[in-house]
Formats: structure tokens, sequence, C-alpha cells
């Protein structure tokens, strides 16, 4: 995959540049940086001193039950809403303010499945993903189709091109907006549950995607084994405050995972110096 | 890179390239696309031409080319006095008012159903029609004044609708660029004005306004002149404009607020310029020919249905569909019982209805 370590030593070990491309890599991978951030709708508190960084490369996996907060945080470190209190930092500038259109040139946001009923093919919905970086009334051009393509063959819909919206999977659409977001050349890439309509391979392939991007990733998540194994660093989110941050043999211990989640577990340490989790049932 | 390097590098890195599970009709019809929309804008002035001929005294139409040769200035032998007026007083201005009423309620269905993701969404969503009947009635039967002369039926409908919208953002109040906020205020207003009209008329009911009014209300081109063709003509033109340069705008709100925000877009002051806009188009036009009802809910659809749903391609061709069917509705509505005239919108609704029912059972794979 264009982007990860992989692609980079088989294209030669020049990043994204190739022969005649004409988006040499722009991708300065950002640092993020939240603190004190609280937030809440209709009198309801959702997120209460929330800090948190990402250095700059890094995938950083939001972890914690249903409710705990994980997407309300995405939202705020995407700039899609303002914090009541504290605030976020993309290297060191705060996100209000940065104009909406140069911050879509720097973030790019894969929000959880919106039903539409759109008549557009995959590869139109891609180009979206290009709007930020095009004059208001400027066409499509070769360039951005190119980019286009790549990102659709990135996300591994390679000849989806023309294919409908409407004629979708939920997991497809899930990897059309992956691609989307890729076209936006993000120096941070937030995704708010990829995983949840893929399939175990996709899975897999996304996370390991995800882990080699040269952007920094922040992503929420549900299995806490794909978390173990692809995450640089990891937040546990319980009740709209963070339980614990650290490297993910730091964060899923036992004890933290009982106290969150409410689960009996075993962790082992692997060999590649990862946690495993094995499941016990309910804690009494 | 091309497509095929592209899927090389999928294989090269570990995983097999993927194939689509079938052979679906392709999204956009890309290449013929292309020669679309000159070919529905000459097939609009092969309407117009047509139109313009047919009627109680048919005129061939190399006859109305040359009225309207004779009236731009070329130099061409002239009609006699009678058909050239037929010609250049009565159906041309009807004819194409008829064309951009058409359009431009094409133009306001389509950028309103993208805007409040809601395919019933049409171009009076937001009380504008409601408001146009209050203020007409209010002028036929009340003979209302604004300031020291009499008003004619088409001010005060203007004045009504634009009444109506006002009413619609004031109730919508500060977060009027959300859609559900302003879609349930223009409910309310709609029926708030319905009921005003209806006390109207049975507090002061002459037969003949009420037949009038009832006329009017179901849309009607009679009253076309070259003034009320050269305004629609601006607001059409205008509208259209400041809605295709929205359009990738209007593409990405399919995907909601945050994806259009996370694309730089500002969703909320957006929505309410493109609202303010499709009103002041709608009520414009409502003021020229009454509520013709059906075009702006049909035609969008059709169109989205045949060439996709990209704004930048849909909203012109939108305008040019929209302009040829109205045309041809009018002339059948003033022709097919002649000397006898059918209100026109009860021949789009008519028309309208089956092909709406027609593109909802053709809709495929959406829940």
């Amino acid at each position: 995959m264009i982007g990860s370590d992989t692609a980079r030593r088989e294209m030669g070990g020049s990043g994204r540049a190739t022969g005649g491309d004409p988006y040499p890599a722009e991708t300065v991978p950002a640092w993020l940086h939240a603190d004190g951030v609280g937030w809440g709708v209709a009198g309801v508190r959702i997120l209460a001193g929330v800090a948190l960084t990402a250095e700059p490369g890094a995938t950083v996996g939001l972890l914690g039950p249903n409710g705990s907060g994980k997407s309300s945080l995405l939202r705020l470190l995407a700039g899609l809403a303002r914090p009541n209190s504290g605030r976020v930092l993309l290297d060191d500038v705060a996100l209000d303010a940065i104009p909406r259109r140069a911050l879509a040139r720097r973030i790019a946001v894969v929000t959880q499945q919106v039903a539409t009923d759109v008549e557009m093919s995959a590869l139109e919905v891609v180009l979206l993903g290009r709007t930020p970086y095009r004059p208001r009334l400027a066409g499509v051009g070769a360039a951005d189709l190119d980019l286009a393509r790549r990102a659709l063959a990135e996300a591994g819909l390679a000849g989806f091109e023309q294919r409908r919206w409407s004629s979708l999977s939920g997991g497809e659409r899930q990897r059309v907006d992956l691609a989307r977001a890729l076209v936006q050349e993000p120096d941070l890439l937030l995704l708010d549950e990829p995983t949840n309509h893929l399939d175990i391979r996709h899975q897999l392939e996304l996370l390991r995607f995800l882990a080699g991007s040269a952007s920094t990733v922040v992503v929420t998540l549900h299995d806490l084994n794909l978390a173990a194994q692809y995450c640089d660093r990891l937040v546990l989110l319980d009740g709209g405050r963070v339980v614990t941050a650290g490297t993910p043999v730091e964060v899923l211990t036992t004890s933290r995972i009982e106290q969150v989640y409410h689960v009996r577990t075993d962790v082992d340490i692997a060999a590649d110096g990862r946690p495993r989790i094995w499941y016990r049932g309910r804690a009494t | 890179m091309n497509l095929r390097a592209a899927r090389s590098l999928v294989s090269a890195s570990g995983l097999p390239a993927p194939t689509p599970w079938d052979s679906s009709p392709p999204a956009r019809i890309s290449r013929s696309g292309r020669y679309l929309l000159p070919l529905a804008l000459l097939l609009l002035l092969v309407s117009i031409a047509a139109a313009v001929s047919v009627g109680s005294a048919d005129l061939p139409v190399d006859s109305v080319l040359r009225a309207v040769a004779s009236h731009v200035g070329v130099p061409v032998h002239p009609l006699p006095a009678l058909p050239d007026s037929i010609v250049w007083d009565l159906r041309l201005p009807r004819v194409l008012l008829a064309a951009l009423v058409g359009a431009g309620l094409a133009v306001c269905g389509a950028v309103l159903q993208a805007l409040t993701r809601n395919p019933l969404a049409d171009p009076f969503l937001l009380g504008v029609s409601s408001g146009a009947s209050t203020g007409a009635v209010a002028v036929l039967v009340l003979g209302v004044q604004i300031g020291a002369g009499p008003v004619d039926l088409t001010t005060g409908a203007f004045v009504g609708s634009m009444a109506a919208f006002g009413a619609v953002l004031l109730l919508a109040g500060r977060r009027a660029g959300e859609p559900t906020r302003i879609v349930l205020a223009g409910v309310a207003v709609s029926q708030l004005f319905s009921a005003v009209t209806s006390l109207i008329v049975i507090s002061d009911a002459h037969t003949q306004d009420t037949r009038s009014v009832t006329f009017w209300l179901l849309g009607s081109l009679t009253a076309a002149s070259w003034p009320s063709v050269a305004l629609s003509a601006v607001v059409v033109g205008v509208g259209l404009l400041v809605c295709w340069a929205s359009a990738t705008a209007l593409d990405v709100f399919a995907f909601g607020t945050d994806t259009a925000r996370s694309l730089g877009f500002s969703p909320g002051r957006t929505r309410l310029l493109l609202f303010t806009v499709t009103a002041l188009m709608a009520a414009a036009l409502v003021a020229a020919s009454g509520a013709i009802g059906f075009v702006g809910l049909t035609v969008p659809h059709a169109v989205r249905f045949l060439f996709g749903s990209r704004h930048r391609t849909l909203l012109p061709t939108c305008a040019v569909i929209g302009a040829i069917f109205l045309t041809w509705a009018d002339t059948v509505a003033r022709t097919v019982f002649s000397p006898q005239e059918l209100p026109v919108g009860v021949l789009t609704a008519l028309l309208g209805v089956p092909v709406f029912a027609l593109v909802m059972r053709r809709r495929t794979g959406t829940p």
C-alpha cells in the first residue's frame, strides 16, 4: 500500500514520490495535543478534563465502552465541534485559529457511516476529498483523478471506480470513505470505528495500513486485541474521562479492563512485546 | 501511476487484487454525458419554436422564425401585422416564461432536495406558495393597497411569499441552517398562511374572485408579458449561477454535516444562503405564474436517475429539462381544450405523478 513502509520499500524507498508523480509527498505528520478538554450537549457533560498527545506519525487508539465519549472526543480533535473548555492544538496552533479549508488540507476524518442515497460513483465520492485543494469553480483535473484511483486501490477497491455508491456494501462504503480521506493528503487522520463493517481480513489490512501510514493517526476501536497489536499508544476512556494512557502493555492490564469494561480477562505478552487479551467472562 | 500499476502495487504488498462482484451499470454515462447538455439545449430551442407555432391560429415554424428575426433586427421580410403580433406579443413571451419557470422550479427543487436530504422537497417547501396565495387573495378580495396605488396580483403574491419566508426564518431562529428546523418551520408557516387565505376568502367571498384565485393558484402562464419574461430571466439566471457555484457543497451535503465540515465547507452558512436564494427564485416565479406543482419535485428525480447526482451537471441539466417539460406542458394546456384553457398545474401533476412513480419503482438497491 502506498504510504506504508512495505510499499515504500517496494517503490524504491522514496516514499510516495515515484517517477512523474504529480503529488510529491505532502504529508508532514502533525503533532496533536489536547488538554483539559471538556464538552457537553444540552447540559449533559460528555467529556471532562481530557488530555491526549499524539506524536508525529504515531498511531493512537481511543478505547472505552459505549458512551465513554470516544466519538465526541474524535469530533473535537477534528475541529468538527468546539470544546466548552480546554484546547486542541495542531502543531502548537489552536484548531479554531485555522480556517476551515486550510484545516481540511491537514485533517481528514472518517466518521461512522451516515446512510445516504446518492447516485454517485465510488470514484466521484473519492474525488470529493480533493475539494479543499481545488479552486471553488474548477473542475476535476487529471492529477486529481489519478490520485483518487490510487487511493481506491489503496483501500482495496481497484476496479470499483464506476460502481454506484448505492450498490456498495457497508464495508465497501467504509473503504471508499477511507479513500476519500486519503486523497486529502492529511497530516492527521482521524477514524471513528473504521472497522465496524469490515470483515476480519479488511480489518487487519486497514490497521496495518494505518500503523504504517505517514500521517499521524487517531482511531477509535472496540477490539482490544487489534488495538494492542497495531497502535503505538492507547488512551482508555470511561465516563468522559481518561482512565489511563500509554503503550498497549501499560494500558491493557487485567485490572484496568475489569475496572472499565467489567469483564474478566487474562493478558499475556506475546513474542512481539504486544499484549494478548483472553476473555474469561463477565466480572461479578 | 495508472490503474494497472496501482493494482500490481496492491498485489505486491501481499494482497490479492480484488475484483468487483458484478458489472452493474456505470454510475454516470461519462462519455455520452458530455454531449447531453448541448443536445438538450438544442431540443429546448426546437421546442420553443414549435410551441410558438402551435395554437388556435397555426403558424408555420418558418413564419415564427421570420417574426422573431425581424424583431431582433435581422433584415428579413416581416410578417403581416396580425400573425406578427400573435408571435411576438402573445405566444413568444408565454412560451419563454414557461421555459424560464420550468427551469427555475426544477433547479430550486434539485437544490432543496439536496439541502434537506429529503426526496419530497419541492420549491414551495419553505412557505413560498402559501404566502403567495395569501398575498394574491389579499389583493384580489380585500383590495389591499401598498403606498398610494392599488397593487397588482403579482406584486401581492411576491410580497406574500417574502413575508412567509421571513416568518420561516424567524421561527427557525438562529440555527436556520439546520435542515430539520427550517423544514418544520416551513410546514408550520405554510399551514398558517393557508389558514389566513381561507379566512380571507370566507370572510369576503365573491364567486368570481374565488374562481380567479383558484385558477391562478393552480398555475397559469396566461399573464405572461415581456417584462415578466425579463424579470424571470434575471432571477433564474442569477439563481442558477449561485446554486451552480455551490455544486460541490451540495454533493458533499449528501454525506452529512460532519463530512461537509471536514472537507472545508461551512454547512450552516451555505445552507442558509441557498435556502434564501431558492426562496427568492420560487417567490419570483410563483408571482409570475402561480404555484405550478410537480415540476420542481419530479424533474430533479428524473434527471438524477438518468444522469447521476453530481450537481455540476445535475443543475444545468435540470434547468434545461425543466424548461422543455413546462414548455410542452403549457402548450398542451392551452391547445387541447381550445378555446378553453386548462390550468397548467393540473397538467404537470397529471404528467408528473406517473414519472415520479416510474423513477421510484426503478430506483435500485437502497434501503
